[in-house]
């Protein structure tokens, strides 16, 4: 396949490992924010090519980990209404809310359907049900246009049974929280569709303010490791600046057009994130003019009771800001592994926990 | 006034609701199966596919299987060649030679009659194809919306050698012994998929749903070592090897570059974030060779039909007991688990 | 759903195109890109056409980790001397 089988060249790769392994004259860790990435790294097996002295730790980049359990009770709630139908990406239906996940309700009998993207769930609405569909939005900065073209074409076509239930969010304020939380890192390896997006400049404040490693990094092997290897030398050199690796597909400006749709649509906003608290302007919330396909402004909920309390020992949180690693969790791979999670890094494919007990617990 | 709602762990981990998790052939599948039913009926442990039976100097393969996959019409075959090459497969690979198959339907009121003959020609055609007779059955009709079009289950009896009755059990397996895949794994779980209308897209890739008792045979007869078969069906090729792992005393290693994808299987998987090897197969079939032999069993699964495309793809190894390692494209190295929740549902 | 894949434009109707990837089509929303011609490459995600991919940069990219082998090679024979 074009623009894929290329980056996989098992030479290549090893060269690469050989460059790295040369250049790494000290200890480095560098802190991937995307699912994609931590997906990737795993599925490839790259921990086992680095030299022991390269760490890559796994921050928030798996947007369904992330998501708070009041979105998951809210969409819930939804559900147990009899004229609505939740449409939803899959990597979301088992994620744990206060007491049940979507995929529990859905076993129940509630109406809950995957769908690959927003404008199959608008199709849904447009088909002359008389029933509402609740599109649950999840994702970053690569997600929500996609959203947000779904939204103004609901709008343009007068579609009156859709909404949105937003829980999209931004990642450069996730990645400033953990930074001056102090996290041990020297660079970031920059989530390359996110910044096919918003331009590599969305990014350029984590060498600029912080001085710290930051490329811009595509998802095949040969993209993770040149990555490194840029990041490494950025570090030995001290010259941290915002440079891109994924080149055919990020520019320092992104898409602006995307960009313009996104602020078209949505707002930003004060936002929960599973392990952070609130982050100030990290959210994604649709604007007054698009008010009504706001799924929590037109279909009234009634008001919530329950308060989430994490299981004791869940470290779900201290993971998602790379102060800890799965194996520190006294939960991982014991009472907690993907047939029986207990925390949302668990239950996701691209989850921190999810991947290294898939393919890493021997170790 | 708030209530605090505490989280609590089901140490057991028993749910309260079969889900659709539990229908995807991995460790959930298994845990309910163990929980509920092998428990309960007293079936000895390891687990395989078709029961042994041995009755007055008859030993006997004998099993069964529900279809209940969607749609019922698919690129490559339809839920009655499926239900038929399922079950001859199952008994193939314990060592029999498939004989006798019962079939029940379940039927929707309404189902069109044509469809009903259009399936019952293609499992009389397939039944012709495998060399066994369909000699019992039963048929039911409810109402609509009670059962999805139509569902059927096939029991299978087969004639047992008793020299083979280690091939299910994996006793013979040893460190050195090679892996053998008869072609390219995933097409039946992509086929399925891109015939399901609603997912949008359009793919050329077919079923390889077939009856594979004729290349089992042959292998069978011309060679000694073969130490362990197994059908690859939900959870894939990965299933499979973690159940034999598990139930030998080393490990194995698996190696990405040599196992077989298709192209458009391939750019499927990489779409919708599958992995192939965990994706189900309807002819499909892993042999464990012995070293001295493994050589001669390639050569004559690739003079079959349905083995054309046969390749060597991993190894039993000494260390890392219990275990799947996978050898990546890259020449990187990571665990290959079994699969735990749902890839695709209805699949066979 | 983090997934986005290249696929190749095949046909465009208005704002929607036919991409493949390996030989299987999907449909693609291109609301956020312009300029599409058939035979483009572009990154698929949840439905969208999400940037194009520059042929040019990709090359750039694997020519530029072809200079780094060879001056890794270099080197490798430098030190042998």
């Amino acid at each position: 396949m074009k623009h894929v089988d290329e980056y996989r060249n098992k030479a290549l790769i090893e060269k690469l490992a050989a460059l790295i392994k040369r250049a790494a004259s000290r200890s480095y860790i560098f802190m991937e924010v995307c699912g994609g990435h931590t997906a990737a790294i795993h599925r490839f097996g790259i921990p086992s090519l680095l030299p022991d002295n390269v760490r890559l730790l796994s921050g928030p980049g798996c947007p369904v980990c992330v998501t708070n359990n009041s979105f998951i009770d809210k969409a819930i709630a939804y559900s147990k209404m009899e004229d609505v139908i939740i449409t939803t990406f899959g990597d979301l239906i088992r994620i744990p809310g206060s007491s049940s996940s979507l995929e529990k309700e859905k076993a129940r009998g509630a109406d809950i359907r995957i769908v690959f993207s927003g404008l199959e769930a608008l199709e849904m609405a447009k088909s002359g049900s008389d029933k509402k569909v609740i599109f649950l939005g999840i994702g970053f900065e690569t997600t929500a246009p996609g959203t947000a073209v779904t939204i103004k074409e609901a709008a343009d076509d007068g579609i009156e049974n859709f909404y949105v239930l937003s829980a999209h969010k931004v990642m450069p304020p996730a990645m400033e929280t953990i930074i001056k939380e102090g996290v041990a890192l020297d660079g970031f390896i920059c989530p390359g569709h996110v910044a096919a997006i918003t331009g590599s400049s969305a990014f350029s404040f984590i060498a600029d303010k912080y001085r710290l490693g930051c490329v811009i990094t595509g998802f095949e092997p040969v993209d993770i490791l040149q990555a490194i290897y840029m990041l490494i030398n950025q570090v030995n050199n001290d010259s941290p600046g915002a440079e891109i690796q994924y080149s055919r597909a990020v520019t320092r400006q992104g898409n602006v057009i995307a960009q313009r749709l996104i602020y078209e649509v949505f707002i930003l906003s004060d936002e929960q994130w599973r392990g952070f608290g609130v982050i100030p302007a990290s959210g994604l919330t649709l604007r007054k003019e698009y008010g009504r396909y706001d799924a929590e402004s037109s279909i009234p909920l009634p008001p919530s009771v329950n308060v989430y309390e994490e299981h004791a020992l869940c470290i779900c949180g201290e993971i998602l800001r790379g102060l800890k690693i799965p194996p520190d969790c006294r939960l991982f791979a014991g009472t907690c592994v993907p047939e029986n999670p207990v925390g949302a890094c668990m239950v996701s494919n691209e989850g921190a926990c999810n991947t290294y007990y898939k393919y890493r617990r021997n170790e | 006034m708030k209530a605090h709602v505490i989280h609590i762990i089901n140490t057991d981990g028993m749910s309260k609701h079969v889900s659709m998790s539990h229908g995807s052939g991995g460790t959930m599948t298994g845990k309910l199966i163990r929980d509920i039913f092998v428990k309960r009926f007293g079936m000895p442990e390891p687990l395989t596919d078709s029961a042994i039976l041995n009755e007055s100097g008859f030993m006997l393969a004998f099993t069964t299987d529900s279809y209940v996959v969607d749609p019922i019409i698919f690129p490559g075959g339809n839920i009655g060649k499926l239900a038929v090459c399922g079950t001859v497969n199952d008994l193939a690979v314990s060592g029999a030679t498939p004989k006798y198959v019962s079939a029940s339907f379940i039927i929707e009121e309404g189902f069109p009659v044509e469809d009903l003959i259009m399936i019952a020609d293609s499992m009389s055609d397939e039944a012709r194809k495998a060399e066994v007779n369909i000699v019992a059955g039963d048929t039911k009709v409810v109402e609509k919306g009670k059962c999805d079009k139509i569902f059927i289950t096939t029991t299978g009896i087969g004639i047992m050698r008793s020299e083979l009755e280690h091939i299910s059990t994996a006793k013979k397996v040893k460190p050195g012994d090679m892996l053998i895949i008869n072609g390219p794994i995933g097409n039946h779980s992509i086929a399925v998929l891109g015939a399901r209308k609603k997912l949008g897209f359009n793919s050329p890739v077919e079923s390889d749903c077939a009856s594979l008792n004729h290349l089992i045979r042959k292998v069978m007869d011309e060679c000694s070592e073969i130490h362990f078969m197994r059908d690859l069906t939900r959870g894939g090729l990965a299933t499979v090897v973690n159940e034999l792992a598990q139930i030998i005393s080393s490990g194995i290693v698996i190696n990405e570059s040599s196992v077989p994808v298709e192209e458009p299987v391939k750019g499927l998987c990489e779409i919708f974030g599958f992995d192939p090897l965990y994706l189900a197969n309807e002819g499909k079939v892993l042999f464990v060779a012995g070293d001295e032999e493994y050589k001669k069993v390639l050569e004559l699964m690739r003079s079959t039909p349905l083995g054309k495309y046969s390749e060597v793809i991993g190894e039993v190894v000494e260390n890392n007991r219990n275990v799947v390692v996978l050898n990546t494209s890259i020449g990187g190295q990571r665990l290959l688990d079994m699969p735990s929740g749902m890839q695709l549902p209805r699949i066979c | 759903m983090c997934l986005s894949i290249p696929a190749k434009v095949i046909e465009i109707n208005g704002n929607i195109a036919e991409v493949s990837v390996g030989g299987t089509t999907f449909k693609a929303g291109l609301q956020l890109i312009e300029n599409v011609e058939v035979g483009d490459y572009i990154l698929l995600h949840t439905g969208f056409a999400i940037q194009k991919i520059s042929e040019n940069e990709a090359l750039e990219t694997l020519k530029l980790l072809t200079e780094m082998e060879n001056a890794m090679n270099q080197e490798t024979s430098d030190e042998a001397c």
